[in-house]
């Protein structure tokens, strides 16, 4: 058994034990059963889970969803709780929040991938997933804001016969640009990272649609190290571009903020705000779906708590600097000495209708994020779906003190009013968390869910210099 | 008969014995042959004699293109075709082009990353002798595969069969060409 004599020889060689980093996959298993394990869920019948999990959302998404999403349109904007002075409510509440959820994905494919994170490879395509279907919900939201969603194609360059152009001078405008190419750039890197686990899932069809879909899914993919070498290059120059969509996105969108002059949203601080409170809110949508589906698809060995440790750590760095941030924006309001500044930060807390909201975050995103600290509820994974949970909940109501708690109280006493969302602003909010869980649901279990090659390529069996990997003394 | 192979196929079970055994092919003077991998390894490029992929050129370009086009597109919009005044803003300015145009500089070269990939790799491509051997299903599993091209100057069905067998390579097949 030469395979043995390899693992006592690796452990005489291995450094101290707290030196030692924690293997990308529990067991130590070959590359065949990794395969295997990887491409079960995807191959598997249907659980009960699934179909159980799957009937609300798929309700949610097919019927309430195109209700509240019809009624508006043809009826407009007033059917929701906006008007004067509150023009933006919980639209812009859930674009912003959606966005938000979509960052972390990104940070962690791209990002952790050019820091040559090897424990990325088993969460990074769900990460990817959760980004792309959350910008599909994030984009909805200003197209039908404008309410006359007939009209959206006046946002694009279109030569047409009345002359008009988009407004270049307005982030408003930029927007537009950014969240499609967020979306375009997103999928096209889903769809790159997915070819060769796609060739898997061909290789491995049993049946004549599995074998047709796949192959057409692949594209003649072989794995040949030619077609490795330009792939690659091309995932690295992918992840490079979209580490700075990370960063563009969300502060274009904390423009469409700090250019106007309204008091508490006039600060130059609202770009890194958004995009940190983005990656916040995303790391904590990423444990919900990750303490989850590891149980859920049995993938523990995969999706080990080691992984899970680390994504709760970098939540609560997010936190930290989102908490740093909240800090500053109170300190610059009081030493600005602006009246209108200071009314509207002191009014989040104590005063006005939605100070509820202001406390929250308060207790969310600051208090309860420090429970991260403590390394047993890092390695509980109900604790980590309930910090998940109400860090996302926490992050919305932020984003509700923003954009509600700055407008229903601006300059002049008789401008103020309050704002109610209105049962078809819940209704389509339901109706796209319940557009974005069917689709997760259908990408689980259709789709190759974790990325098989690339998790290959990080354990000692797919390391040339490794000798489960078939290193011989003195190189490879 | 000869015309119709296309190549002789060698499993390996590590990457540490492909990259031995192709080290030996390239020393030996083999040219026309190609390493199938469930996953890139490290070291392969080298051996093979790649130099870099031409991919990074092809999404520089694609979003050089696109920064350029759109800096065309918002002066000629907003500053030539339409002028508008908006706040007393000049018709055209740096900041104002630059997040546009820093938005679809990545859109195209995230598009010129994949086009150049699947172009490169002549892709998508739904036929290819190799996907018709059922022993080649194993390479997207857990085995590594050297398939030496029959139009290699140096190929010969049964020397080179005998040196794939000395490099360690199992289960030698000969792939047949059917085009």
């Amino acid at each position: 058994m030469s395979e043995i004599a390899n693992i006592e020889e690796l452990k005489k060689m291995a450094p101290p034990a707290e030196l030692r980093r924690a293997p990308v996959v529990e067991g130590n298993q070959g590359l065949g059963w990794l395969t295997d394990k990887l491409s079960a869920f995807a191959e598997a019948k249907v659980p009960l889970w699934w179909k159980i999990a799957f009937a609300p959302a798929a309700f949610a998404a097919t019927v309430i969803f195109p209700i509240c999403l019809f009624y508006q349109v043809f009826t407009g904007v007033g059917v929701w709780g906006n008007n004067h002075p509150n023009m933006w409510g919980w639209d812009i509440v859930n674009f912003i929040w959606w966005v938000g959820v979509a960052h972390a994905g990104t940070l962690i494919s791209a990002m952790l991938f050019l820091t040559r994170q090897h424990w990325r490879t088993t969460i990074g395509r769900m990460a990817e997933a959760m980004t792309v279907f959350s910008v599909m919900m994030a984009g909805l939201y200003p197209a039908i804001h404008v309410g006359r969603a007939w009209f959206d194609w006046f946002m694009f360059p279109i030569p047409n016969s009345n002359g008009n152009w988009p407004q270049f001078k307005s982030p408003l405008m930029w927007d537009v640009f950014a969240v499609n190419t967020y979306l375009m750039v997103s999928s096209l890197f889903w769809f790159m990272g997915m070819i060769p686990d796609f060739a898997v899932l061909r290789d491995r069809a049993t049946t004549r649609v599995r074998k047709t879909i796949f192959s057409l899914l692949a594209m003649g993919w072989t794995g040949s190290a030619w077609q490795w070498h330009n792939y690659e290059k091309a995932y690295v120059v992918l992840c490079g571009l979209c580490t700075l969509l990370v960063f563009t996105v969300s502060s274009i969108v904390g423009l469409d903020f700090c250019t106007s002059q309204l008091a508490g949203w006039h600060a130059t601080i609202f770009p890194l705000y958004f995009v940190i409170g983005a990656v916040f809110c995303g790391f904590g949508m990423m444990l919900v779906l990750l303490t989850t589906l590891r149980k859920l698809c049995k993938l523990e060995a995969i999706i080990t708590k080691s992984h899970i440790d680390k994504v709760a750590k970098l939540c609560l760095v997010s936190g930290l600097i989102i908490n740093y941030i909240y800090l500053m924006e109170i300190f610059i309001a009081w030493y600005s000495g602006d009246p209108y500044e200071r009314w509207v930060f002191g009014h989040r807390f104590f005063g006005h209708n939605y100070a509820f909201f202001g406390w929250m975050l308060i207790a969310i995103n600051v208090c309860l994020t420090q429970l991260l600290w403590i390394k047993k509820i890092r390695s509980s994974m109900a604790a980590l779906f309930f910090i998940g949970l109400f860090i996302n909940f926490g992050m919305w109501s932020e984003r509700m003190v923003i954009v509600v708690g700055s407008t229903n109280q601006d300059f002049l006493p008789a401008n103020w009013g309050l704002y109610h969302p209105t049962i078809w602003d819940i209704g389509l909010y339901v109706g796209t968390l319940g557009a974005f869980f069917m689709m997760y649901l259908l990408f689980v279990k259709f789709l190759p869910v974790i990325a098989i090659s690339e998790v290959k390529g990080a354990v000692p069996h797919g390391d040339p210099h490794h000798p489960l990997g078939g290193a011989q003394k003195g190189g490879h | 008969m000869s015309e119709k192979i296309y190549g002789l196929m060698a499993e390996f079970n590590t990457p540490g014995d492909l990259l031995r055994a192709g080290e030996k092919l390239r020393a030996e003077g083999y040219q026309k042959w190609e390493a199938f991998t469930p996953f890139p390894i490290h070291g392969l490029d080298k051996i093979m004699g790649y130099r870099n992929s031409l991919v990074g050129w092809v999404a520089l370009g694609g979003g050089a293109f696109m920064f350029l086009n759109i800096v065309f597109l918002i002066w000629f919009s907003n500053a030539f075709d339409y002028p508008l005044i908006v706040g007393g803003k000049p018709m055209f300015s740096v900041p104002m082009t630059f997040v546009p145009a820093y938005i679809m500089m990545i859109m195209g070269g995230a598009g010129g990353a994949l086009i150049g990939m699947v172009a490169l790799n002549q892709l998508p491509r739904l036929h290819h002798p190799l996907l018709f051997k059922k022993r080649f299903e194993s390479v997207s599993r857990d085995k590594f595969v050297i398939v030496i091209g029959a139009n290699d100057q140096k190929f010969c069905a049964t020397e080179t069969k005998n040196l794939l067998a000395a490099l360690g390579g199992a289960n030698i097949e000969i792939v047949e060409d059917q085009e």
